[in-house]
């Protein structure tokens, strides 16, 4: 019942926050603000009762809701949550509640509608996180995607337009081919088991034959990999990310690419273990390209937010090759990975966001010698830089390498040149340092403001969060434990090469 | 004729009476106010004999009837959206034509046609129903006369029309000498001459006209036209009740035939499913017009909906009866959207007026958002059951080309859905002034139904079940 609230109160409150937007305008980012903290409580509260559990529980679902939807598909409403969910549900919040603060003073216009879209596309990805009814997933998948539309297409850049277009257009076709496949999934278990049912616990125990596992894993695994996004799919991110307002970037770099880790954790593993153990070196090969082309790429480009955007192309490699790398060490690598980029490139994009603000244009060439002006921001953005970079302390170094260590046993090679993209990623957040912070000072025509109280809370609670992940992971990594047994328990047959 | 079989029609005979009723009160009595009230209650009769006769179905009348809870499906289907156009057509010829009264015969005429259409089991009552449906249409499409978009599209919709009928007729000509009988179900009982070369090129001849009323490609020529130059509750009127007519006979004769098991047939209604859904979509991206771009789109939905009809089975025929009813709650919003911003002059049909709506109006921009999002079949929205509904039938059958074709072209179809969405939510430019209101009372009564179909399109997008069921408990009643 609790992750029923959880989803209603962002849902109730952003239909309040519309209502409210006439007689009410300038203060329905109190209503914003106030309802995605009580989910945070809410799902801390959750954290601190489960956290005393023995981690390692008979069963890995620590809250189980079900009601009746569609019985005539054999659709119900059915909600669950375990380690990995409860792990992104508190980053969902987390994530949240700074998009709600970091559009304070940013959006100028129509906040009634903007908080509406912002708490709904909140909804949809705790939704997401949460679904375990094969239909009410893909509905929650999408529901995130049109509130998520509307906030780039109204509140974006000078190219919002086609920069929206282009991200509805390559999420819903994924989407559509994911929908296939969980029809076909679910007329082939219909016909062996005698009952039609969109559930998941029942659809994990179909059988099938290799060549239909393969194309309904493959339905699956597009939707996933065009959000993650894996790279010959990953078009649209540099546009949707560059273009979209601050809180809106960091919800897509944050959030929604982890909704395609979470799928292919969720679904394509346990539905199709087989099938997806036989295409691993393949998408371990597409992730470590991935990390290599991101890093280039975010080397060369000359807008800091499409460069950052580029580094989430290379981080999310790495979730890819943790995956499918199919081992515990690999999968907790996995799950912080999520959790610390969510984390740092999201104060990456806030602080770009900052800077836009400030500087009123996304050019690096402009910038440069900021540091004597914005002390405090040039010292917040060097710590995410290292972040980004895997600096040791800091959270993305143990995920990024706890990857690494676990793709080795299963693949030297791509590990090996995986890890080059780790040098990589040094160049491309160095040069992003120096270009902006560094380097001589140009006049400035009006004095800057450095960071005021709500940033510096923002960017406080950012940082403050990264270096605990990157002290003390062994929270996240217990929370994950149960999910991550039962990922390797059927131990796929990856060949050891 | 026994009193159950009177009773079976009764809502078809108030349907009748309604366009005689009307007629009389224009001889009588010439205020469109009264006429409107009343059409509106002789609807709502409609409906009501429907409830009334729902426990003796299903009935036959033979040979040319059968009424059973598949008539009374499309039935209802028709009879509500003829409530609706009607009550968007009072505003919009108020507000135009001097004398708009012998609209509703012809509406109520047109709508008994498509009624017939659902309940006929026979040849005749089949070529009565289509035809009393069309030229109904061919004077409505042009009832605004001093339009020349009006006259030009009825004319098209005129000749085309009756070239079509004339294929038909000639179809069934040939299917009746092959096997002598123009009952479907007595066609049926030959099965033998099911592959021989007369039947197949009788079928092939009323696959024309069938293709032309639901404008199929390659029999879609004159959709764009006719969709722009009609007066917009007439387009609302073939975009609905036509195609609900003449899809709801097309499944009956394919049923009772079983038309789908016999392999050219399949093919060639595959065929036309999968280059509807293709081409139709592709034409509609680039549109600057809004009726011709739901023109377009509709012809698409068409390709869909045939996509339903393919397995032939009871899954279909649900999956069918569900995204048609979505189908049109979407459609009749979106046109009711379009009555209501037209002008005196003109209606409201190039996307440039609709710039920046959401700002000024903008109940009426989600209406038509919410219209949007259901064509592309997004989430929350009844749009996306049906397609859901439509590609599970598709699934289950393995018949891959269609489902994929129907899965691609889909995503072509969100881009211009979003077009007239980013349209609506752009800057807005200088307020334009607005007539005044005539009729307030009228006005208010049309928000409000759009309002509700937006509601309803939100109920059956979210809790299905109450009306799949209702719909399986129709379909289980009998069969002709």
């Amino acid at each position: 019942m609790i992750l029923v609230i959880l989803i209603s109160v962002l849902l109730v409150a952003g239909g309040l926050c519309w209502g409210l937007d006439r007689w009410w305008a300038a203060r329905v980012k109190w209503v914003a603000l106030l309802a995605v903290v009580i989910d945070l409580v809410l799902v801390a509260a959750l954290w601190i009762e489960q956290g005393g559990a023995p981690p390692e529980a008979a069963s890995a679902w620590m809250i189980d809701y079900r009601a009746e939807w569609i019985s005539a598909f054999g659709i119900s409403f059915h909600l669950a949550m375990d380690g990995l969910s409860l792990v992104l549900l508190l980053l969902t919040f987390f994530l949240g509640a700074l998009a709600v603060l970091c559009s304070w003073n940013e959006v100028r216009e129509r906040h009634g509608f903007y908080f509406f879209n912002l708490l709904w596309t909140l909804a949809g990805i705790a939704g997401v996180f949460v679904a375990l009814d094969l239909f009410l997933f893909y509905f929650f998948w999408e529901v995130m995607l049109v509130p998520m539309y509307f906030l780039i297409a109204l509140w974006g850049d000078s190219n919002r337009r086609y920069a929206a277009f282009k991200f509805f257009l390559f999420t819903q076709a994924g989407g559509l081919f994911m929908l296939v496949a969980i029809l076909a999934l679910y007329l082939l278990n219909g016909v062996q088991s005698g009952t039609y049912s969109f559930d998941y616990n029942h659809l994990l125990n179909t059988s099938l034959d290799a060549p239909a596992a393969r194309w309904i894993m493959l339905g699956f695994l597009v939707a996933f990999a065009v959000k993650l996004p894996v790279v010959p799919l990953h078009n649209w991110l540099p546009d949707a990310h560059s273009e979209a307002p601050t809180a809106g970037s960091l919800i897509l770099a944050g959030l929604l690419l982890k909704t395609g880790a979470y799928g292919i954790l969720r679904f394509v593993v346990p539905l199709f273990p087989e099938a997806a153990a036989a295409i691993a070196h393949w998408a371990m090969l597409l992730g470590v390209i991935g990390i290599l082309y991101g890093a280039v790429l975010a080397f060369a480009q000359t807008d800091i937010k499409r460069l950052i955007a580029y580094t989430s192309v290379s981080h999310m490699g790495f979730v890819l090759l943790g995956i499918f790398a199919f081992s515990e060490l690999a999968l907790q690598g996995v799950v912080l990975q999520m959790v610390t980029h969510g984390i740092s490139t999201g104060a990456l994009f806030l602080l770009a966001g900052m800077l836009k603000e400030r500087l009123h244009t996304r050019d690096i060439g402009q910038m440069g010698g900021l540091w004597t002006a914005l002390p405090s921001m040039g010292g917040v953005a060097l710590v995410f830089a290292m972040a980004s970079l895997g600096l040791p302390v800091l959270g993305s170094f143990i995920a990024e390498f706890l990857v690494l260590m676990g793709a080795f046993p299963v693949n030297a090679v791509l590990t090996v040149v995986a890890s080059l993209g780790l040098v990589l990623s040094a160049l491309y957040s160095l040069r992003l340092v120096q270009k902006v912070f560094l380097g001589p000072a140009p006049v400035a025509a009006h004095p800057l403001r450095d960071l005021g109280t709500r940033e510096k809370i923002i960017m406080a609670a950012l940082t403050i969060s990264i270096l605990w992940l990157g002290l003390y992971p062994q929270p996240v990594i217990d929370m994950v434990n149960g999910t991550v047994a039962q990922l390797t328990r059927p131990a796929p047959a990856v060949v050891i090469r | 004729m026994t009193d159950h079989q009177l009773l079976a029609l009764l809502p078809f005979m108030v349907l009748a009476a309604a366009s005689i009723v009307v007629t009389l009160l224009i001889a009588f009595r010439q205020s469109h106010t009264v006429i409107q009230v009343t059409g509106f209650v002789l609807m709502c009769g409609v409906l009501g004999a429907m409830w009334f006769a729902r426990g003796i179905l299903p009935q036959e009348v033979l040979p040319l009837l059968a009424v059973d809870g598949f008539a009374a499906l499309f039935t209802g289907l028709i009879v509500f959206s003829v409530l609706v156009v009607g009550l968007l057509s009072f505003i919009y010829f108020e507000e135009r034509e001097e004398n708009p009264k012998e609209y509703y015969i012809l509406l109520f005429l047109g709508s008994l046609g498509a009624a017939i259409l659902t309940i006929s089991r026979h040849f005749i009552s089949f070529f009565l129903g289509l035809e009393l449906l069309s030229i109904s249409l061919y004077a409505l499409i042009a009832y605004l006369r001093t339009r020349n978009n009006a006259v030009e599209a009825g004319m098209k919709y005129l000749v085309l029309a009756a070239v079509t009928s004339a294929f038909l007729l000639f179809g069934m000509a040939l299917i009746y000498m092959e096997t002598g009988s123009l009952e479907f179900g007595g066609m049926a009982r030959r099965t033998d001459i099911i592959s021989s070369p007369l039947f197949l090129t009788g079928l092939g001849l009323m696959v024309v006209a069938i293709g032309f009323k639901l404008a199929l490609v390659p029999f879609h020529l004159w959709a764009a036209d006719v969709y722009q130059g009609a007066p917009a509750p007439v387009t609302a009127l073939i975009a609905t009740v036509s195609k609900i007519g003449v899809f709801a006979v097309l499944l009956r004769f394919a049923a009772v035939l079983e038309l789908q098991s016999y392999g050219p047939a399949l093919v060639l209604f595959s065929a036309l499913a999968v280059v509807s859904m293709i081409v139709g979509n592709l034409l509609a991206l680039q549109q600057q017009n809004l009726k011709r771009l739901l023109a377009y789109s509709s012809i698409a939905h068409l390709g869909y909906l045939l996509v339903a009809f393919l397995p032939g089975n009871e899954a279909g025929i649900e999956a069918a009866v569900f995204y048609l009813l979505a189908y049109s709650i979407t459609i009749l919003a979106a046109f009711g959207i379009v009555t209501v911003l037209s002008t005196r002059q003109r209606d409201a049909e190039s996307l440039a007026e609709y710039r920046g709506l959401f700002w000024r109006h903008p109940v009426m921009a989600l209406v038509l958002t919410v219209a949007m999002l259901s064509l592309a079949g997004i989430p929350l929205t009844g749009g996306f059951i049906g397609k859901f509904m439509v590609l599970t039938s598709g699934v289950q059958q393995g018949l891959w080309v269609p489902v994929i074709v129907l899965v691609l072209t889909s995503v072509v179809g969100v881009y211009y859905y979003l077009r007239v969405i980013g349209v609506l939510f752009s800057e807005a430019p200088a307020a334009v002034a607005r007539e005044r209101v005539l009729h307030p009372w009228f006005y208010a009564i049309t928000y409000t139904a759009l309002v509700v179909l937006v509601l309803l399109l939100f109920w059956i997008g979210v809790f299905p079940n109450a009306v799949l069921q209702g719909i399986r408990a129709f379909l289980e009643i009998g069969a002709g």
